[in-house]
């Protein structure tokens, strides 16, 4: 890492990289810095090629029929979940396509909440909840791994046991120990705090949870981590996984759910219907293994597709250069704007290791100022609560200003977040006499 | 920043400090809560109505937001104080259609006064609902003072 510039991305110059994507190839010299890839990436040419090639010369059903464009088509799908299992570190029958990672989630907690209710027979009981058992869930977690839970919890009578944060918003072991006991059946977190940018010690996790409560699965939100890290979610121990495609350079409309293979065909498929099946009467029907059990009526092929160009290109780039890439821009971040008078910095203090983003609370003025501010002067960020509102509460303000980095953020766009940064409190009459503020060029 | 000073003009900065009506009320007769969930801006909104049951003798707000939505119901209060509940109807119809220009038009002083000067929010799509905040606020405590004259 020493002498690595954070413009430089493994054997590739980030400026150069830049050009594989339309949206920066052809903004010109002075587009905005581009800081909200962890709401949603830019997309490579080449991703969007791949899809394009697919709905122009490859378009026809999966896994029904007995035609030959059938059978390309069905290849193809096929070939892009062995892919992204790949990328992933998961077996090819361990990746369900979902829509998102939040609906990868639901589809865990709703399969849990069908085998409490009964359905799935015996191989399902293993989910079955029963009163008074126990889900545990982050303080700081993203909405969509926390309320998929408190909707289980209200259906099957189970209890929600939240891990509590610190004043920076953190979490840790000794947290999640407290609230650990032999009822736990779930334990719910991120891998990667989508406000905080805090990286969850997963190994050390999961072995605690397996010394402290055996029944419980542990499901890991991986949509801030499968974009921006290495990932090996069999080896990292985890029951289940959510990923998203939008935010690893591919498309809307697809993402993954990984889960343990013996698991998975386990689980009772809450969402039913064609191609999920074994044998239908009028009266019942019998459940294919997984992962097509999931994958109810007509499949996203073309987004597939694309999705698994997204895993090729990132692979290409390596994902280890990927991580100490923004982890280098979030350093430089973290260290500049913690420096700036009323601003408070949220998550791993300047030092530590924290992912490729930041969020900031500006003292005095509220986010939504902020980031218009910010706009303004060419820097794209998000403002609000990033569906964390249990954190910002717990952090004492309703929203943040959060600057996130990708493959493709450069030194250049995170300084210029931090020079207009500088200059927020001063515009809204709010800076203290004396006090040194930033020049928005 | 020319675009920027045209949407957070001086007057609106005072406002936002000044926060003109910001308290609580006593014997209001209407009281309604907005909330913003994309942003968390909230406020309460509370009127009293003159003995006859036509005028706002006054009214106050309660809340917290982005300068936008804290400046815009300070100047309401300002806007409002003493008018009909038709002559505020009137006003709260015509900022929605000046919030609703995307820029275009020009807004009518004569019944805005200082709040024309929200009309630069207007070419900013996700602030409309800050500006909007206490407005819509106050129109559901109107609709229910004149459900309670009724």
């Amino acid at each position: 890492m020493e002498g690595m510039s954070s413009d430089t991305l493994g054997a590739r110059r980030v400026a150069d990289l830049r050009l594989d994507f339309p949206a920066f190839r052809d903004a010109g010299e002075h587009a905005p810095a581009y800081l909200d890839s962890a709401a949603t990436s830019q997309r490579p040419a080449r991703v969007l090629d791949a899809e394009r090639e697919y709905l122009e010369h490859h378009l026809a059903p999966v896994h029904r029929g007995a035609s030959a464009a059938v059978g390309r088509s069905t290849t193809l799908f096929e070939d892009a979940r062995a892919t992204v299992a790949r990328f992933v570190g998961a077996g090819e029958r361990e990746l369900v396509w979902a829509e998102n990672a939040t609906d990868a989630l639901n589809i865990v907690a709703l399969g849990m909440a069908d085998a409490s209710a009964g359905l799935g027979g015996a191989e399902a009981s293993r989910f079955a909840l029963r009163p008074g058992d126990e889900l545990v869930v982050i303080e700081a977690e993203h909405h969509a791994n926390l309320i998929p839970w408190q909707r289980l919890a209200a259906r099957t009578g189970a209890v929600l046991r939240p891990v509590r944060v610190d004043a920076r918003g953190l979490w840790g072991p000794a947290e999640l120990a407290a609230v650990l006991s032999p009822r736990t059946r779930v334990v719910a977190f991120a891998e990667v705090s989508n406000v905080t940018g805090f990286l969850a010690p997963v190994a050390e996790l999961v072995a605690l949870v397996r010394e402290r409560s055996p029944e419980a699965l542990v499901v890991l939100d991986a949509c801030q981590s499968v974009p921006h890290r290495p990932s090996d979610l069999a080896a990292s121990g985890v029951d289940f996984a959510a990923f998203s495609g939008h935010k690893m350079l591919g498309p809307n409309g697809i993402g993954g759910l990984y889960g343990r293979a013996e698991l998975l065909d386990a689980l009772p498929p809450a969402r039913t219907g064609g191609s999920t099946i074994t044998r239908v009467t009028l009266e019942h029907a019998e459940f294919l293994p997984a992962p097509h059990r999931f994958e109810a009526g007509t499949q996203p092929v073309s987004q597939v597709v694309a999705l698994a160009e997204a895993a090729r290109y990132l692979d290409e780039l390596g994902m280890a250069e990927v991580a100490r890439h923004e982890s280098a821009l979030a350093a430089r971040m973290a260290e500049a704007v913690a420096a700036l008078p009323g601003v408070r910095l949220i998550g791993p203090p300047p030092g530590e290791e924290r992912a490729g983003l930041v969020s900031v609370v500006v003292d005095d003025v509220h986010a939504h100022d902020v980031g218009q501010y910010l706009d303004e002067a060419g820097v794209v960020v998000r403002v609000g609560h990033h569906c964390a509102q249990p954190l910002h509460r717990a952090l004492g303000v309703t929203a943040t200003t959060r600057a996130s980095a990708h493959v493709y953020t450069t030194e250049d766009e995170v300084d210029r977040f931090v020079d207009a940064l500088g200059g927020v409190r001063r515009f809204f009459g709010v800076a203290g006499a004396g006090e040194q503020t930033g020049v928005v060029a | 920043m020319s675009g920027l000073e045209g949407l957070y003009q001086q007057i609106i900065l005072d406002h936002s400090k000044a926060r003109h009506g910001d308290g609580p009320l006593e014997h209001a007769v209407a009281e309604h809560h907005e909330y913003n969930p994309t942003c968390g801006d909230e406020l309460t909104m509370r009127i009293r109505l003159d003995d006859a049951g036509e005028r706002i003798e006054q009214l106050a707000w309660q809340g917290d937001g982005c300068s936008i939505s804290m400046a815009s119901a300070s100047a309401l209060v300002d806007l409002m104080a003493g008018r009909t509940l038709e002559e505020a109807g009137e006003r709260i119809d015509a900022f929605r259609a000046m919030l609703r220009s995307q820029g275009a038009g020009e807004p009518d002083e004569e019944l805005l006064e200082d709040a024309i000067a929200f009309h630069g929010v207007s070419k900013y799509v996700m602030r409309v609902k800050c500006a909007m905040l206490s407005w819509v606020a106050l129109e559901a405590c109107l609709t229910e003072a004149r459900a309670a004259r009724a």
